[in-house]
């Protein structure tokens, strides 16, 4: 499972800037095992996110986002409120996040940072990737993760080798960070770029004693 | 002493290009240096190019400046993390480099050494800042220093990138983050340079243009093949396959690519890529 931590309110309300309408997305996966997701926090942003002024359209749970058919099939249900909100706050790991961007042309927010992989990545195979850095970036970039998608990691485009948009060491990679300016692009959001922060902390990568010993905990309550 | 004088006196800049060997054998390099001693405003020392290892850009550049050359200390991102890439700046410094060109760098897979673990803790934007922030007096963790260097700070962009939007937007990250003097890929391709410099014209620092020497009509289409965002047109191709004499035509087409596209610049940078005795034929023939 991938253990999380929940963002600060502030930090994901900075995200949101003009955007009033949300919708909440959450993942009865691993989150739940951590205590950063589940009914109860689902009701918790609700209310932090009405408090700051937005206004939820809906609220939908998934077992695990991170099967991206799923995350379709489910929000086939909301598709009226989806279709109301102007950005989607995804409480899960980085995977359910993209997941989530993957299907759906709205900007994505992650709710939560995660942290380390307590065990094994989710439970469906899929194309994206999470490396638990415990900043979750994927506000910046349309629900595109820079730290997986870019062989380099860059935090700021893609580099010099990339061609055509393709990844300078395999042509048959596409670049992470052609494919994050064409998403942006297409959901009017390259404004985003230039908030991009300077460097990575690579000190929020270990998880705290607390949370390691909490998801271990769960992992074993859960089996 | 430096490149910020050239680029105060709003002169055309000229920069060219060596590389540190595989050895410890470095007459090359001096000698390569010699021929365009007073001719160039900067010798860029490039850093493990191509991830194959070789000698240090840093140590090139000092024995460089001891020579009475000016070099420009090509840093990439590569092979340090973040201590080692200040550390190596304000060792640089005391050194008395003072013009550092700040870079990702190839991937560790490109080189001789595909084994080797690529750091990339920084990129060349947080690179800039750092470098910029130590200019300022203060380290990236914000202590104090004893000293600042005096760096004059520079990066790179590649006209002909597909796309181009995010290569400036990149562009602009890179200004705004320090840089004071930008470098380009090598351009052939005038209609695509004049794209970039017009996409580029809110950008408020020299652009040099990137001239590399064409050796042969192979490497031409080599490049096009594999050098990411060059293109070199049919026509100069044709030239340099016709050419009866290889060295005269690469040294027209540089020159005559520096007429065309330096107006539209604030100097250029020119990489002989093993061709250095040919440089000054270069610098002749473009009258400069």
């Amino acid at each position: 499972m991938i253990a999380s931590e929940i963002k600060p309110t502030d930090e994901i309300l900075s995200h949101m800037d003009g955007e009033t309408s949300i919708f909440i997305l959450g993942c009865a996966g691993c989150p739940e095992g951590c205590d950063t997701g589940g009914e109860e926090q689902l009701a918790r942003f609700e209310e932090e996110l009405e408090a700051a002024g937005k206004t939820v359209v809906g609220r939908a749970s998934v077992d695990f986002l991170c099967n991206k058919s799923l995350v379709a099939l489910r929000l086939m249900r909301h598709l009226g409120e989806v279709a109301q909100a102007d950005a989607l706050l995804v409480v899960s790991c980085g995977v359910g996040v993209q997941a989530t961007a993957a299907v759906i042309d709205k900007m994505v927010h992650p709710a939560l940072n995660s942290v380390y992989l307590g065990g094994f990545q989710g439970l469906w195979r899929g194309s994206e990737r999470c490396a638990e850095c415990g900043e979750c970036l994927l506000d910046y970039t349309g629900g595109i993760c820079p730290i997986t998608a870019c062989t380099k990691s860059l935090l700021h485009g893609s580099c010099g080798g990339s061609d055509k948009g393709k990844c300078e060491i395999d042509p048959d990679i596409d670049c992470g960070w052609t494919r994050i300016y064409e998403r942006l692009k297409a959901i009017g959001r390259l404004d985003i770029l230039k908030r991009l922060p300077p460097e990575r902390d690579y000190q929020k990568m270990i998880p705290s004693a607390e949370l390691r010993q909490k998801s271990i905990y769960a992992l074993e309550r859960e089996v | 002493m430096g490149l910020r004088e050239a680029i105060d006196s709003g002169k055309f800049i000229v920069t060219s290009e060596v590389g540190p060997p595989k050895g410890t054998d470095i007459h090359h390099v001096l000698e390569d240096a010699e021929l365009v001693r007073g001719r160039v405003d900067g010798i860029n020392v490039t850093d493990i190019q191509a991830s194959a290892m070789r000698l240090g850009s840093m140590v090139t550049c000092h024995l460089l400046r001891e020579a009475g050359f000016n070099p420009i200390f090509q840093m990439t991102c590569r092979d340090r993390n973040r201590l080692a890439l200040q550390s190596d700046l304000l060792s640089a410094s005391v050194l008395g480099i003072t013009d550092v060109l700040c870079l990702t760098g190839d991937y560790t897979t490109l080189g001789d050494h595909p084994q080797a673990k690529p750091v990339f803790d920084l990129d060349s934007v947080s690179l800039l800042r750092a470098a910029k922030g130590l200019t300022e007096g203060r380290d990236m963790a914000g202590n104090e220093l004893q000293g600042a260097p005096p760096f004059t700070l520079g990066a790179v962009v590649n006209p002909g990138a597909e796309p181009l939007e995010p290569q400036i937007i990149k562009l602009e990250q890179k200004v705004e983050a320090g840089a004071q003097f930008i470098q380009t890929q090598a351009v052939y391709d005038v209609p695509a340079f004049e794209r970039f410099v017009k996409a580029a014209s809110h950008i408020n620092v020299p652009i040099l243009v990137g001239i590399v020497l064409l050796k042969s009509a192979g490497m031409a289409k080599y490049m096009n093949r594999s050098v990411a965002g060059v293109f070199v047109p049919d026509p100069l191709i044709q030239e340099m396959s016709d050419a009866e004499d290889r060295v005269a035509a690469s040294v027209n087409i540089a020159a005559r690519l520096i007429k065309e596209l330096g107006p539209m610049a604030r100097g250029a940078h020119i990489m002989p890529i093993g061709w250095d005795k040919h440089v000054p034929k270069v610098l002749d023939a473009a009258e400069l």
